[in-house]
């Protein structure tokens, strides 16, 4: 009993120890974040509408597409790669799922299984290709991601799959409670991810070949192996961001996900993963996407040009990351100085 | 020899926040001269080496060269002043040519494009006055390592500079290229250049220095002249205490075989080699550096799919294919380039400790974190390895207890059969001699080891038996008893 006791309360205290590294680590973008979230509370134009209730759901459940693309992004990364074809099959994947259901009459489970498995299938041959052979990540996912994009607007000829059915909808803008749906599956998609990342041995193993791919190897790990689940999951992720974001739309759409690749490299970046490899968090990616999202929204909100919103939106990665680079240099002089 | 002074740095101090990196160092180099720095990792050679290169600024002090006071700010400002350093890692760039490499920055310039035909020649004949077999256009990434470095040394040397800085010049090089690379520096100190010399190996003192600096914990200790100090008086001078029995090895006979192997062959390096290993030994790999040692450890770690010959362990025929199958084996492999093939350097000393052995403690999916640090501090007391926290990353740790980590690594993995390639490369002396002394503990408790050096001495005094291998062959198998030097220079370079 005593000792079951005293393992409960060091695992209370491993968790806050946790909390207090994830908020040492990402402190620079936590700041960001509140400053923003600050500021866009006090602006005049804002302050009304920015923290109530309905726009912040509004707000996550926006996030949600580009956090589930990002979760896989950031094992991807951390492993050393990159997968542009996530956005493609956020189409290839709400196309297929909607069309299961208005042209064939199927279930709305099974079309909504068959979204997840397109993304799935993708990010399997992509795994299989990285890790069977020596071609750049980059490249193949780069082909990967015409195909898949293709696809879709074969199968749609290029417009819309509509679906007017209510049920069809409860995933991107039902609610469960009085939570948004994607909002719920978000959570459970995050959790999911972290305790992959830091809990489980394909976490350690992704870190560790991410990080020298050759020690790992040397190691007993399967190198191939991991490369193999990790594209596997982010294309089951970019598969779930598909239905997700076909449901929210009301139709499957070719065009749906279009550079949403690139968003979700921005969070991760953002987050402070770094982009050599073997290094970074899941927990830096949340707070990435919600500075990208929240900024989204903030620039809506105040009428900003949507011309002038990528400039913005561009500054203020570069920012983020040049904040992080300071810090980073920063630390690594006093850790030198140890020695 | 010319005895001009060639440098001084005078009362040299440096900190970084937190630490005295450098306390009141005083260093002189004539010209013509070899003269060495010694000492442990972390003593301040590198920083003291870094501030001479511009890379860093003293806090205090002056240097002069020729008598004359300097400013040396930048890495710009040190060229200038004729200073070169060829650092431990090598800088070149893989995917340029050697001529390339050699001119780079400073190609020779043809009505605004570069004249790359002056720029091979001259390339080329600078190789060939030191008597190197390179092209001038082979690609760096074609040539082996010890070529590369000499690349490096002939490159430094092209800038016509008067102080030539070698860190550890030797740690990846083999015997005859170490002969070759004293050769040219003797060529040069005829010249009138002063080299400093940095290196963990004793043995080369006597061969090529004149004299030698000490430095322990960033202080300067003092400075002799090499032909008339003892190693004893220099180890002492380096850790500060009396290093007793810097070997430790209790030679013991007659334990079983436990591995046999059979006419392995890798199609490439290695070609039929035949050995046998006993319980409680330590055999040696001795060889030059090619002689498909490392190649053949990794057929018997499975990192080599495709080989042939036959592998007994305990007498029973075993197939290994990948390194887990051979760990599975009970073998462990702590390889030759730590950096490149063992550490994980953003990682953690725990995170590095356990990564091998992580499926013995999985609680339901995750891993056991509480039985995670049990088995890192196990070892990290074991080893007696030095470290602020195993949250430390290991990439800060020295070269010494990085190796410790690793070999802590494979331990943690209880194998009957170890294997250390090149156990104490870039470790300082103080952790050579505990890792000779665990090594010798781990015999005496029945585990079989395998130990491929270069580093003769320890090959000669920790080795039962040692294989010397020579283009992919074992040319010969030396008790004990009958070992020397000379014995394994015939054997290997045939």
């Amino acid at each position: 009993m005593e000792r079951a006791a005293s393992s409960k309360k060091s695992n209370v205290a491993y968790l806050a120890n946790g909390i207090k590294h994830w908020f040492k680590d990402n402190l620079g973008i936590i700041i960001a974040l509140l400053v923003l979230c600050v500021a866009l509370s006090v602006n005049p134009i804002t302050a009304k509408t920015f923290l109530t209730v309905k726009n912040i759901f509004n707000v996550l459940r926006q996030i949600s597409t580009n956090l589930f693309l990002a979760c896989g992004m950031t094992m991807v990364i951390i492993l050393g790669g990159i997968d542009l074809s996530v956005g493609s099959i956020i189409a290839l994947s709400g196309c297929l799922a909607a069309g299961a259901v208005v042209r064939y009459n199927l279930p709305l489970g099974v079309a909504l299984l068959i979204g997840v498995l397109v993304g799935l299938t993708i990010g399997l041959f992509n795994g299989v290709v990285i890790s069977r052979t020596t071609i750049p990540p980059f490249i193949v996912t780069l082909a990967t991601m015409n195909i898949a994009k293709g696809l879709a607007y074969v199968y749609t000829g290029g417009s819309p799959v509509r679906v007017v059915t209510k049920e069809w909808q409860f995933l991107g803008a039902g609610y469960i409670g009085s939570v948004p749906t994607p909002v719920i599956i978000l959570i459970v998609v995050l959790i999911v991810t972290a305790i992959i990342m830091n809990k489980t041995r394909m976490g350690r193993y992704i870190y560790a070949v991410g990080g020298n791919a050759q020690a790992a190897e040397f190691s007993g790990i399967k190198v191939s192996r991991v490369k193999f689940f990790v594209y596997a999951y982010s294309g089951l992720m970019a598969g779930l961001a598909g239905i997700v974001l076909a449901s929210r739309m009301y139709s499957g759409q070719p065009t749906a996900g279009e550079g949403a690749e690139m968003d979700a490299i921005a969070a991760v970046v953002v987050g402070g993963t770094s982009m050599a490899g073997g290094y970074g968090k899941i927990g830096g990616t949340i707070i990435g996407g919600l500075i990208i999202g929240i900024l989204n929204n903030g620039l809506n909100l105040l009428n900003v040009n949507s011309f002038w919103q990528y400039v913005i939106k561009g500054a203020v990665i570069l920012l983020a990351v040049f904040i992080d680079y300071l810090r980073q240099e920063n630390k690594d002089r006093i850790k030198v100085s140890v020695k | 020899m010319a005895n001009g002074v060639l440098l001084q740095m005078k009362n040299i101090h440096k900190t970084f926040p937190g630490v005295y990196a450098l306390k009141a160092v005083d260093f002189e180099l004539r010209a013509g001269e070899v003269h060495a720095i010694l000492g442990e990792n972390g003593a301040g050679k590198s920083t003291l080496i870094k501030i001479l290169g511009g890379i860093y600024t003293a806090d205090q002090g002056e240097i002069y060269i020729e008598g004359k006071k300097v400013d040396i700010r930048e890495v710009h400002d040190a060229q200038k002043y004729g200073i070169s350093i060829i650092h431990q890692e090598l800088v070149l760039v893989p995917y340029m040519t050697v001529a390339e490499n050699i001119f780079l920055g400073r190609e020779p310039v043809k009505g605004g494009l570069v004249n790359a035909a002056r720029m091979y020649e001259e390339a080329q004949r600078l190789i060939d006055s030191y008597g190197v077999n390179i092209s001038a256009k082979s690609m760096i990434r074609d040539l082996t390592i010890a070529q590369q470095q000499l690349v490096e040394i002939i490159k430094a040397i092209s800038y016509n500079s008067k102080i030539l800085v070698m860190d550890e010049p030797t740690s990846s090089i083999s015997e005859k290229e170490v002969k070759f690379l004293f050769e040219t520096m003797r060529n040069l100190t005829a010249k009138g250049v002063g080299i400093i010399y940095i290196s963990h190996r004793m043995s080369e003192l006597a061969e090529i220095c004149d004299r030698v600096t000490v430095m322990r914990d960033g202080s300067y200790i003092g400075t002799k002249v090499v032909r008339e100090t003892t190693n004893d008086e220099l180890i002492a001078m380096m850790v500060g205490r009396e290093l007793k029995n810097y070997y430790t090895r209790d030679f013991k006979k007659d334990g079983e075989v436990i591995l046999k192997c059979e006419n392995i062959s890798d199609r490439k390096m290695v070609k039929g080699v035949s050995f046998e290993v006993k319980k409680g030994e330590i055999v040696g790999f001795a060889g030059l550096v090619g002689a498909g040692r490392s190649e053949l450890m990794k057929c018997l770690f499975g990192l080599t799919r495709e080989y042939t010959g036959d592998i007994y362990i305990d007498g029973k025929k075993v197939v290994i294919r990948s390194p887990a199958d051979a760990i599975k084996q009970g073998i462990a492999l702590v390889p030759e380039d730590r950096k490149l093939e063992g550490l994980f350097h953003v990682q953690s000393v725990r995170f590095n400790s356990t990564i091998v052995v992580l499926k013995e403690f999985i609680r339901g999916i995750a891993v056991n974190r509480r039985k995670e640090e049990e088995i890192t501090q196990a070892y990290i007391d074991r080893m007696s390895t030095k470290t602020p926290s195993m949250e430390q990353a290991i990439g800060k740790l020295s070269g010494g207890n990085q190796q410790k980590v690793m070999i802590g690594r494979w331990l943690a993995t209880s194998p009957k059969i170890l294997i250390l390639d090149e156990p104490t490369r870039g470790v300082d002396v103080g952790a050579k001699s505990e890792i000779y002394a665990i090594m010798n503990d781990l015999a005496k408790s029945g585990m079989a080891i395998i130990m491929i050096s270069s580093e003769m001495p320890e090959l000669i005094n920790m080795s039962d038996r040692i294989y010397v291998m020579c283009e992919g062959r074992i040319t010969g198998c030396l008790n004990h008893e009958e070992v020397t030097q000379e014995k394994i220079m015939r054997l290997a370079a045939k």
